[in-house]
This record gives structure tokens, C-alpha cells and sequence, in this order.
């Protein structure tokens, strides 16, 4: 079985899926001739056609806009946002239309498509570059939120999303694209959304966390620990995290973005609603600082550490 | 070094149809008898619709309303210009196209009246619900175009909105993403001068609307928006272009907005009344009327006719709507996605 990166997975997932459906097109800045600026599209613009691979200007609204009368139409859009900080200038299409056209048409209209967009820290890149804003879209009824940890996950994830009736956004951790290299099978297979995976069992404490930041979980903590990967933040699976808690009583929440109003919260509060009497301790959440993401020189201040993680799980288990 | 021109452009404006009810022959496009008195039945039909909205409004039966009235010209046209395949994207004062096209009156009542039902249109028809998030809707008739195009369906998308959403940057996102990829699509606006309480010439430096579509290498055209005939052939001739692969137009349509703003709007706190008089002598529909009356097509009886017609159209509209049952509690959770979240699941047993 090839040993691929995330960057690779995806492509293959990518190029699958066009081969299987014509519905499927790609537009977004850079994708085309120059593959992507992180090679995510390589090879699909000479393989599909510009028609399928559309070079646009430099327009977040415009192109999330665009793929949402793509999908009202009958495609299967995929628009790339270069940069998550770049979607917050197609937050407005993204909240006010994709997410709710099929409410407001009471199912006449759709928005089946993937907004695939690179996100969180550690790639020593500029201002807005490194964004982990997830939770913003987490609150919004009616698009769902993926986030693969690794390739082979990504390839799986990525393709059921394609297949999804409604809008997805699918957040690539851009530290992780080739850090990882995973066994990918060629064939197709696809990962259910909204379901999450126990990556490691363990007794003592359950850790929750999702993308980037599994990595360091992995590496972080022994084997006490139950080790959760979300893998999808909204619809998020609540019944795995619960029952994993219940086993453990004890829970520690790993995300990357600023601890406040954090997707952790709602993991954490969902706990404290279902879970609270199966409880030893205290439930912590590992988070970054409620401050401005920093350019690179401060990213180490920044981001959550392998010592915050294991220092949060000895911190539970001493209940 | 000399100095050169690289550009220069030239804003057309077509008027075919003047205030006394005159036509130019030249320009006259072709329509016969029957459909000029379609278009006079359905700019009466708007107005009879639009003026019992805002008695129902008055009276706590319909939400906040947003009239149409001076503007009957700009949509009926319009709507006359569009194929029953084209793509409509509206935003929230065109319901004239919407009555051209056959979209249940009942339930464009319902809509105003707080029921998200009404936005579900008939499924022979292509036009997308209300956009009331002010210009964001035009990208998407950019990606609808797109994506007719990719399918090659012989389809124009049409997308209209009023002169506030030109100061939107969807406006510029979408006119410059259909001008790059020559999209099939036809931008029409209804420039009724003021968004909200701010002129046109408060919301641009610029002398015309229509001259802004330069700048993205296509076409703006300005139409007399209280002449139908005008506002027909402009957008009739673009959809043909985008059709035929010549890429997006814009259309101007200038008309006035005779109204206040919503039924929660008083106008007349920063309206000159001198204004509002003015454009009355420019009524789009007496000046349909005296045209046919030219041409042999109109009378008092025939007006009489069309509007006790039309009366009962609206009047059984108003019905029907009323008759609608409430909807259902599941109904919050049966739209928002195709399948429910296990907490909506769960939150809808809760009730």
C-alpha cells in the first residue's frame, strides 16, 4: 500500500471523485496552472480541463458565492479558500446563504459542496496565514465541519464529504500535510461524518482533541490515556466522547484555538450535561491564549505544547 | 513619451416609450397585440398585488412589507424578457417577476406573512427565494451562469437588486468574476434612487450605474425604467447575448421608488414631496395606458375589465393564503440539513 502525505490524499481523493462524478468542479485562487500553493490540486487542471478547474481571481466572497449557484444549479463545488483567515471575507456567504439556502427554500434549493481550506499554526507564514477558527462555523446551523489529523483519514473524510447533501467545511492542518506519511489505499473508501474514532484506548483519562493538535496528543500522553479524535467538529459525536468519559471519569480537551467560546467548551459542557456523575475531577481544556494569533517568532508562546497536554492529563489523574 | 487614450467608453441610455405614451418606431421591439396587453395586465396586477399588501399590513395580516409601486415597468419588462429555462436570482422588491412567471400569489402573501413556505417556489420554475441580505445574492447568479455553461444548457441567469446593493462588494466580486470568466449571466438593476433614505447621488461619485460594468470589460447599458417597452428590449437583448456566448451585461433600469421603503419606513422624513410629484407625472403604467390607447388597444372598459379581473386574482390569493394551517414545529428542523444532527433529533422530541 503507498505510503502518501495529506497534501497527496487528498489530491487522490480530489482527482476520485471528479473521475466518478462530472458534477464535481474546482474553482478557487491558484488551483489551476500553479496546482495550488501548497501542491493540494497538482495535476488536476492539465488532467480535468479548466472548465472543472477554475482559475479565479483573488475573491473569497466572489468564489464561495459563485459555488453556491454552482450547487443551486446541480454541481458538486469544491471552492478552495487559500488560507482559513481568508474565509472571513466569505464569512457573510458562507453564514447568510450557504449554510441556510435550504431552509429558506424549504428544500427546493441545495448547497451540496466542500469548502476546502488550509488551517491552524506552526508553518512560519504571515498574518492570517495560521488561523484555528473553527468554532465559528461550529455555531452556525447547517454546514458541517471536518477536520482530518493525517492522510489516510483525510482521503476518507474527504471523499464522504464530497458526497454530502449539504455544505462542508473541510480544514486542512497545513502543519500536518507532510509531516505525516501515512498507508492510504489507491481504491475508494470513505469515513462517515459526524462520527469520531478512539485512536488509542486507554483506562484512566480520556483526551479529546482534533487535527493539529492529535499529533501532539499522541506523543504527549501514555498509555492511561484514551486517546479521542473528532474527526468531524459539527455534527460533533457526542456518544463516543460520553462513553469513553464514563469508562475513564476523567477528561482533558485539547484544541488549538484561543480557549474561549473554543469548540472545546462544547465538548466540555456536553460532559458536565451528560457525564458530570461519572466524573473524578475536574474537566481541563489545553488551549491556546485568548490573544491574537502571532506571527512566528511567537508561535511557540502561542500554540498548546506536549508539556501543556501532559502536564493537564497528570493534573486530572491526580483525582 | 506621449500620452495615449487606452480607453475610453460610451454609456447608452435606450428610452422607446415617452411620458405621453409615444413610441420610436426604430426601436420598438416586436411584440404583438396580445402580449403588449399581457404586460399591461400584469403591471396592474402588480400594482392591485402590491397596494393589498399594504392594506393587509396595516391591518396585522402581512409582516413588513417592501412596495413596488413606480417600479411596475422595470420588473414586468424584465420578467417579459426571460425564458421559462433562464435562471432568476431575486432580491426583495421584484415580485413583479414573480407574478409574470406564474409564482403562486398565495404564496408571496405567505412569505411576507412570516412563513417560510412562501419562499419554496414551484418546481418548473428556476428563480431562487427573496435575497434580503442586500447584493449578496449576485455571485450566485454568477455560479448558476457557470454552471450552465459547463452543462451546456441553452440558459441566461437574470439577477436583480437595487442601486444600494452597488455599493457591496459582492457587487464587485460578482461583476468582476462574470467579466474574467465571461459568464452568461445579466446584471439588472432597479434603480429606484434612494436606499432607504440615501439618494443614488449620495451612494456614488460615479454619473451613471450603468457605467460601472466598464470597469469589469463588459456592457452597461441604462434603460428608462418606467418605459417597459425600453426595459424589454435591454434585457431581452442581453439574456439573448449571454445565451448566444457573448458574456454578462448590465442593465440600469432608472426608475423611482414611489413608495416608502417597507411598510416600516416613512419616506417623507428626508423625501422632498416636490420629488416624489415629479416622477408621478412619469407613472410607468399611464404611460402603457395611453400608448395602447393609441394603437386601439385600451379603453376605460377594457381598464375596468383588467382590474375587476385582476381583483379577484388578488382577492383569491389573499384567500389562500389565509387558508394555509400554520406550520408545524418540525418544520424549524426538517430544513436545515437533509438529514437531522442526533441533538436537532433530539431537540425535536424535547418540543
Amino acid at each position: 500500500m503507498p505510503h502518501l502525505n495529506m497534501v497527496q490524499a487528498i489530491n487522490q481523493a480530489l482527482a476520485q471523485e471528479m473521475e466518478r462524478d462530472d458534477r464535481v468542479v474546482l474553482l478557487g485562487e491558484d488551483i489551476g496552472k500553479d496546482g495550488g500553493v501548497f501542491r493540494v490540486t497538482e495535476g488536476l487542471w492539465e488532467r480535468f480541463g479548466a472548465e472543472r478547474v477554475i482559475d479565479t481571481p483573488l475573491s473569497e466572497s466572489g468564489i464561495v458565492g459563485t459555488a453556491i449557484g454552482m450547487a443551486a444549479y446541480g454541481l458538486r463545488p469544491v471552492p478552495e479558500i487559500q488560507f482559513l483567515g481568508f474565509a472571513y471575507a466569505a464569512l457573510d456567504q458562507i453564514f447568510t446563504h450557504a449554510a441556510r439556502i435550504r431552509n429558506r427554500s424549504r428544500g427546493r434549493y441545495s448547497c451540496p459542496m466542500v469548502i476546502r481550506t488550509p488551517y491552524g499554526g506552526g508553518i512560519k507564514a504571515p498574518e492570517l496565514h495560521e488561523e484555528s477558527s473553527e468554532a465559528l462555523f461550529c455555531h452556525m446551523p447547517g454546514i458541517k465541519v471536518v477536520v482530518p489529523s493525517g492522510p489516510y483519514h483525510a482521503k476518507g473524510l474527504l471523499l464522504q464529504a464530497l458526497r454530502d447533501p449539504d455544505p462542508v467545511l473541510f480544514l486542512e492542518p497545513t502543519r500536518l500535510y507532510r509531516m505525516i506519511r501515512e498507508e492510504v489505499p489507491e481504491g475508494e473508501y470513505t469515513i462517515p461524518l459526524g462520527k469520531a474514532r478512539v485512536v488509542r484506548e486507554g483506562k484512566q483519562v480520556t483526551v479529546v482533541s482534533w487535527g493539529s493538535m492529535l499529533e501532539r496528543v499522541l506523543k504527549a500522553v501514555g498509555p492511561e490515556a484514551e486517546v479521542i479524535d473528532l474527526m468531524t467538529l459539527s455534527p460533533f459525536d457526542a456518544e463516543t466522547v460520553l462513553a469513553s468519559v464514563r469508562k475513564t471519569g476523567r477528561a482533558v480537551v485539547v484544541q488549538e484555538a484561543p480557549k474561549t467560546g473554543g469548540f472545546g467548551a462544547e465538548i466540555v459542557a456536553t460532559i458536565a450535561e451528560e457525564a458530570i456523575l461519572y466524573l473524578r475531577g475536574p474537566v481541563l481544556r489545553v488551549a491556546a491564549p485568548d490573544v491574537t494569533m502571532p506571527l512566528p517568532k511567537l508561535i511557540d508562546a502561542y500554540l498548546p505544547t506536549m508539556d501543556h497536554i501532559s502536564n493537564a492529563v497528570q493534573e486530572v489523574l491526580r483525582y | 513619451m506621449p500620452q495615449e487614450i487606452l480607453a475610453t467608453f460610451n454609456v447608452r441610455r435606450l428610452s422607446i416609450l415617452d411620458p405621453d405614451g409615444n413610441v420610436d418606431e426604430a426601436l420598438m421591439p416586436e411584440l404583438p397585440d396580445a402580449e403588449l396587453r399581457r404586460m399591461y395586465e400584469m403591471m396592474v396586477l402588480l400594482r392591485t398585488y402590491d397596494n393589498r399588501a399594504l392594506a393587509l399590513q396595516r391591518e396585522g395580516r402581512l409582516g413588513t412589507y417592501p412596495p413596488s409601486f413606480g417600479q411596475e415597468a422595470a420588473q414586468i419588462g424584465s420578467a417579459f424578457a426571460l425564458k421559462p429555462t433562464d435562471w432568476v436570482f431575486p432580491s426583495f422588491r421584484e415580485v413583479g417577476i414573480h407574478l409574470t412567471l406564474g409564482y403562486p400569489i398565495a404564496q408571496l402573501y405567505q412569505y411576507w406573512a412570516g412563513d417560510e413556505r412562501g419562499q419554496r417556489g414551484p418546481d418548473h420554475l428556476n428563480i431562487f427565494p427573496f435575497c434580503v441580505s442586500v447584493g449578496t445574492h449576485l455571485p450566485h447568479a454568477v455560479g448558476a451562469a457557470l454552471a450552465a455553461r459547463y452543462r451546456k444548457d441553452p440558459v441566461a441567469v437574470a439577477v436583480f437588486f437595487g442601486d444600494g446593493a452597488t455599493s457591496k462588494g459582492d457587487f464587485h466580486e460578482a461583476f468582476n468574476m462574470a467579466g474574467a470568466l465571461n459568464a452568461p449571466v445579466v446584471f439588472v438593476c432597479q434603480n429606484n434612487q434612494w436606499a432607504i433614505s440615501i439618494p443614488v447621488r449620495e451612494q456614488t461619485a460615479a454619473a451613471t450605474l450603468a457605467q460601472k460594468a466598464f470597469g469589469y470589460g463588459f456592457e452597461g447599458i441604462q434603460v428608462d425604467g418606467n418605459d417597459v417597452l425600453a426595459v424589454y428590449r435591454g434585457v431581452k437583448e442581453a439574456l439573448d447575448r449571454a445565451r448566444d456566448g457573448g458574456g454578462p451585461t448590465f442593465v440600469e433600469c432608472l426608475t423611482y421608488r414611489m413608495a416608502d421603503h417597507t411598510t416600516a419606513d416613512d419616506a417623507a422624513r428626508y423625501r422632498p414631496p416636490e420629488e416624489v410629484a415629479s416622477w408621478r407625472e412619469r407613472d410607468p403604467l399611464l404611460r402603457l395606458e395611453r400608448f395602447l390607447a393609441r394603437r386601439g388597444l385600451w379603453d376605460e372598459a377594457y381598464r375596468n375589465q383588467v382590474q375587476e379581473q385582476v381583483q379577484q386574482t388578488v382577492d383569491a390569493g389573499v384567500r389562500a393564503m389565509e387558508e394555509i394551517p400554520p406550520p408545524e414545529r418540525s418544520d424549524l428542523f426538517t430544513y436545515t440539513a437533509a438529514a437531522p444532527t442526533p441533538r436537532q433529533a433530539a431537540q425535536l422530541e424535547e418540543s
